[in-house]
């Protein structure tokens, strides 16, 4: 971008944990600020009016169109790209699980569901395969059908579900 | 269905095997490189291109000056430009003297058309620019239908051909005419096929570069091939076409068919690069995918069967339009040809007639989409056999049984030329019976039509054909024309295996892969013949025409990989083995028959073993000491081309497709009597596609298959009004099916492997596209008891099929005016009362100052001539603002009785006029009743994503003009203007008694 700087206004955001700087108009969207200005490229455009789903972000947390948002709505503020689930190069158990359910192909639509899963499972931990598909209806996938996203959601959830009753059961071990 | 991530093979070996995808680690991560993604060279450009807001338009003038005026803006490609150093595309049929070029030089033809190319320093101010580039249109009569297209009296797109009707072929196999004559029934059908688009989430990009220097456009895209097309880029160019250099990038967010389509934007941003004198980048956004990418061809096709008494059919008669859209873009009218071989579907059918009519329409040119030309022929066919069944009282399921192929008759030639190469049809219709449950979903239906439930059951068998023959394409010319140019064949695939000095593989292929997780399928191959561990072969998948080796097949569609790419790399791998057993024999004084490659060693059994690495490195370090035969180095590069795929014989017989590989589907399906929706009970599917080379992946390719043709079953659709507006340009306005609609099939497989392909596999990945639409339309024919059944089957349009009748309109509510038909033309009445004499009103209107005032959004007025004006207006409907160069005229003046105000303008967010008749009634109380009557047009983006809104729109904006008149003659609002009796209404509603 070669605005003029006047028009430009200093952004300051906490991505994927890192305090970051850089400079947008009042009218750049959010999705381009992160792909364009901090390289964020994980995050993918692919309707520019908030149907398809595929620029999903959590903004404080909360899963919202990168689209939709002006990147000075963002300052001060947390966003989460897909970017930040791996940790030391290993890729996390509902990454891991879309791997194993062959949950993508092309890929593009891929980050935005990943982050809408990482919210929803906060929220509904323990979901049906319901409640799994009507948190997918925000999102267009053109290659899957859903059919392995929706496994791979339930499953993670079941995981994450008998690993808390796991480390319960070690912190408790008379209580069985 | 199995799950297939924990499933290993007992022998060990790689193929057949599903291995998860080595894909997946970047693409989860965020880390895919797509077009977007890559790095531009420094001091790229951003274009953005002004469409037509018209469907069928002369293009007068184009004014840049205005958007050049701005700073940010370095060019404006124009017509001028293109036709200066460009050629139009070359047309796949002879004898149409059309010209179609990148930028609309003398006509547009379709919403949507470009007509030139801003290039700025960012896209944003690109777009900015597009506002002010002045375009002057002589509109013309557009035409939507194919079949008016196709009339002697239809207005012509393209004045040098003559007619709409840009080729027609008449094909005859057998005897169809004795067919006809001696048999006991003659049933017939006629079916339309909608447009529609598998829509990948990624639009089309392309950076453009031009080195004058050397005369070289060096462009970047994700194009998915064929590459024939690279010779038509580089004819469009006027190139030679070593000077086209080509590329794509690592990673591709879907294509299914459509960024075929990008071929003309390859062009255009070559162009506008040099035009720049910079690298110029475009990045399209999806309202100009939707309205201006590429589309299914949308077909009419008239068919009927010759049959026995007891439902076998002895002969077929097609006689189709194909609607390719404004221009032939090649590779159309290919929609036709890819399936010409089997036009006799899974049956033995020996009499054959066809005529194929193309025909252009103002409506954006079609192209490859996924099942590309078995949508629509599998639509008409099985709709027809299900007929059949029906109009002889026969179960469809018998009809099918009597006409299928026998399992013995493979490699089996069809009346119009294809080889169909393996299959077992009768035994896969037992084994899809049989393990999908078939007669309990037969119980079900009758269960459920006994409890009155609209439940029907569908079914459908298709051949489904893969590897395209390139040469299929020249059936749309005569035998005489085709002997001029010379014959085309074949499908040439190529593969690169590269092993560097430390041992490392990498290979190579180019089929420019769009998500099918080709990487994995050729590590498999790989390391399953020189016995390495798959996760170590790296697998580059860019094609650089520049530098790699492709030819004219290479690229990503007629699901030619599994087939014929993988082959390629399997015979790649074969000569890299050959080479490092010559190698390794000498190493270690053997026979080369006795080397063996397993777990990363190259051995003898029970002998002297070394590393792969080693023995491969040989080859690098110590050429000495290498056999005479062997030239040092080691990349090995396969071409392969099937025999089988043979040019058109003179009598238009032609194998359309190397491999053929078998559907069975069936379903049932609920119909909800209210809602007319469609529930999908049930769905089987069961394929023969040759040997599996991943099944994990296989199932995948259905999958998405499967729900793409549910969407084109129940909801998708290109839609155009009458006017040739695109009425679908918005994911909201254009729906896919979501995860709550999307439906699980039963999938089941058998193997007959292919003879004639390296590794007996056959495409897979467009099958469902092909069976699923007419499955689903057959079930519904059969619980509604209808034949005119038209996709998509949209609950509105399923509850006119029900017939129900519409209930009485409560008391004291009149029924809304019919809208008209197809367009977004919005026509109403309305009246306001003015408190004013009939000739004080009539004078008041023709004064321009108070036609300016009470215009709403208008800037500026000026009289051009007796009752004519020049406006500058901003209309504003929903979030869609726009400025509009518009005409003001008042005509028919009958003082002080009636007249018509009309206007009509253009702006970047597209065209509209409007006319409203004007009567003046005197009443009692010397007021006046203005009534008034208006029809309202809009064309261009506009229609495009605005066209639920525009009906409330436009009552709002035309009750302003004439409650502002009131306004104006009174000083203050008045009463019997819409808000007024809403108010009125909401207010006796309530009970609050004020009727007035």
């Amino acid at each position: 971008m070669h605005a003029p700087a006047e028009q430009r206004s200093e952004i300051e955001l906490e991505l994927n944990g890192e305090t970051r700087h850089g400079r947008a108009e009042p009218r750049t969207q959010l999705c381009d600020f992160l792909r364009h200005e901090l390289g964020a490229t994980g995050v993918h455009v692919g309707c520019e009016h908030g149907v398809c789903g595929a620029c999903t972000v959590l903004v404080d947390g909360v899963a919202s169109r990168s689209c939709l948002m002006l990147a000075v709505q963002a300052d001060g503020r947390r966003i989460d790209t897909v970017e930040s689930l791996a940790r030391d190069d290993v890729m996390n158990d509902l990454q891991q699980a879309f791997s194993r359910h062959h949950a993508l192909q092309c890929g593009f639509c891929t980050s935005g569901i990943l982050m809408s899963c990482v919210e929803f499972l906060q929220k509904v931990p323990d979901p049906d395969e319901a409640q799994v598909r009507d948190m997918l209806s925000g999102h267009l996938c053109r290659c899957t059908g859903y059919t392995g996203i929706v496994r791979a959601v339930l499953e993670v959830a079941r995981q994450r579900q008998s690993g808390e009753s796991q480390q319960n059961a070690s912190e408790n071990p008379n209580d069985v | 269905m199995s799950d297939h991530s924990t499933e290993t093979r007992a022998d060990g070996s790689h193929i057949g095997r599903s291995q998860t995808r080595f894909e997946d680690q970047a693409l989860l991560r965020g880390l895919g490189r797509y077009a977007d993604d890559l790095a531009t060279p420094p001091g790229t450009l951003h274009a953005a291109v002004v469409r037509s807001p018209h469907a069928h338009a002369r293009v007068l003038s184009v004014d840049a000056s205005e958007a050049l005026a701005l700073k940010d803006v370095r060019a404006v490609l124009t017509g001028e430009d293109v036709k200066r150093w460009a050629h139009p595309f070359p047309v796949g049929v002879r004898g149409a003297p059309m010209e179609h070029w990148c930028l609309a030089v003398d006509k547009v033809r379709y919403v949507g058309e470009p007509v030139c190319v801003v290039i700025a320093e960012d896209r944003y101010r690109a777009e900015d620019a597009l506002d002010l580039v002045r375009v002057q249109y002589e509109p013309l009569k557009p035409v939507i239908d194919p079949e008016k297209a196709a009339a002697e009296d239809a207005p012509v797109l393209h004045e040098a051909v003559g007619g709409n009707v840009v080729n027609e072929r008449h094909f005859r196999y057998g005897d169809p005419e004795k067919a006809f004559e001696e048999a006991e029934h003659r049933v017939s059908i006629k079916v339309r096929f909608p447009r529609n688009s598998c829509t990948p989430i990624e639009c089309y990009v392309v950076v453009g570069q031009y080195q004058p220097a050397t005369g070289v456009y060096d462009i970047l895209s994700n194009f998915q091939g064929p590459y024939a097309l690279h010779s038509v880029m580089a004819r469009a160019l006027n190139v030679t076409s070593n000077r086209l250099r080509l590329r794509t990038p690592p990673d591709s967010g879907g294509s299914f068919g459509i960024k075929q389509g990008v071929l003309s934007y390859v062009v255009l941003m070559g162009l506008a690069a040099r035009k720049a004198g910079a690298p110029v980048k475009w990045v399209e956004d999806r309202l100009e995918h939707l309205q201006a990418s590429s589309s299914a061809t949308n077909r009419v096709a008239d068919m009927e069967a010759a049959v026995d008494a007891d439902g076998r059919v002895t002969a077929l008669r097609y006689d189709q339009i194909d609607d390719c859209g404004g221009y032939l873009r090649a590779p159309e009218p290919a929609t036709f040809y890819r399936m010409h071989g089997n036009l006799t579907g899974a049956y033995g059918i020996r009499n054959l007639s066809v005529r194929n009519r193309v025909v252009l329409t103002n409506k954006l040119p079609s192209g490859l989409n996924r099942g590309f030309g078995g949508g629509q022929m599998y639509f008409a066919l099985e709709r027809l056999m299900h007929q059949v069944a029906r109009q002889l009282n026969l179960d469809p399921l018998d009809v099918m049984r009597r006409n299928l192929l026998p399992a013995d008759a493979f490699p089996y030639r069809t009346a119009s030329g294809a080889l169909l190469d393996s299959g077992n049809y009768p035994g896969t219709v037992d084994l899809a019976l049989r393990d999908g449950g078939y007669h309990e979903l037969i119980r079900r239906r009758d269960q459920a039509r006994a409890e009155g439930k609209l439940y029907g059951v569908g079914l459908c068998a298709v051949v489904e054909p893969s590897i395209s023959n390139m040469g299929y394409i020249t059936t749309a010319l005569t035998p005489e024309q085709r002997a001029k140019a010379g014959p085309k064949n074949g499908a040439v695939s190529t593969a690169t295996l590269s092993i560097d000095p430390l041992g490392g593989i990498t290979a190579h292929v180019s089929s420019t892969p769009q998500g099918q997780g080709h990487q994995t399928v050729v590590a498999q191959v790989v390391a399953e013949v020189l016995g390495v561990d798959p996760a170590s072969i790296l697998v580059n998948v860019e094609l650089d025409t520049g530098k790699d080796p492709w030819s004219i097949a290479s690229g990503n569609y007629s699901s030619r990989f599994a087939g014929a790419v993988a082959g390629a790399v399997h015979k790649a791998a074969l000569q890299v083995r050959a080479r490092l057993a010559n190698i390794a024999a000498t190493l270690m004084e053997a026979d080369p028959e006795q080397v063996r490659f397993a777990g990363g060693k190259v051995f003898i059994e029970d002998g002297p073993s070394l590393g792969f690495h080693r023995v491969a490195g040989t080859a690098h370090w110590s050429p000495a000491l290498l056999p005479d035969s062997e030239s040092g180095g080691l990349r090995e590069t396969a071409f392969w081309t099937p025999p089988q795929l043979e040019a058109p014989d003179d009598d238009d017989h032609i194998n359309s497709s190397l491999c053929h590989g078998f559907i069975f589907d069936y379903c049932g399906v609920e119909i909800d009597r209210v809602t007319g929706e469609v529930h999908i009970d049930r769905y089987v599917t069961c394929h023969d596609a040759g040997r599996l080379l991943n099944p994990m992946l296989v199932d995948g390719q259905i999958r998405g298959g499967f729900t793409q043709a549910l969407g084109v079953a129940l909801m998708e659709e290109f839609a155009y009004g009458e006017d040739g507006s695109f009425l679908s340009g918005t994911l909201a306005d254009y729906l896919l099916p979501t995860a709550p609609e999307a439906v699980e099939p039963l999938i089941l497989h058998t193997e007959t492997p292919s003879p004639f392909t390296p590794l007996g596999a056959k495409g897979v990945g467009e099958g469902n596209n092909m069976s699923t639409p007419v499955c689903i339309a057959n079930a519904v024919a059969d619980a509604l008891g209808r034949d005119d059944i038209q996709l998509p089957l949209t609950p509105s349009r399923v509850r006119g099929l029900i017939g129900i009748d519409e209930p009485p309109a409560p008391e004291g509510l009149e029924p809304l005016a019919a809208p008209r038909a197809g367009g977004p033309a919005l026509q109403a009445r309305d009246s306001v009362v003015v408190p004013a004499s009939p000739q004080t009103v009539y004078d008041t209107v023709l004064d321009p100052e108070t036609l300016r005032a009470i215009i709403p959004g208008c800037h500026a007025l000026e009289l051009e001539g007796d009752n004519q004006y020049r406006a500058d207006v901003t209309v504003g409907v929903g979030m869609i603002k726009a400025r509009f160069a518009a005409r003001v005229r008042l005509s028919d003046l009958d003082p002080p009785r009636s007249l018509r105000l009309s206007g009509s303008g253009d702006s970047a967010m597209g065209s509209a006029s409007g006319s409203a008749h004007v009567t003046l009634v005197e009443l009692d109380n010397g007021h006046t009743r203005l009534e008034y009557v208006y029809e309202v047009d809009v064309g261009g983006k506009i229609a495009a994503v605005g066209g639920r809104m525009l009906q409330s729109a436009s009552k709002i904006i035309i009750g302003q003009v004439f409650n502002r008149l009131a306004q104006r003659l009174t000083g203050k609002p008045v009463g019997g203007g819409l808000w007024q009796r809403l108010r009125a209404l909401i207010a006796r509603l309530l009970g609050k008694g004020d009727a007035s």
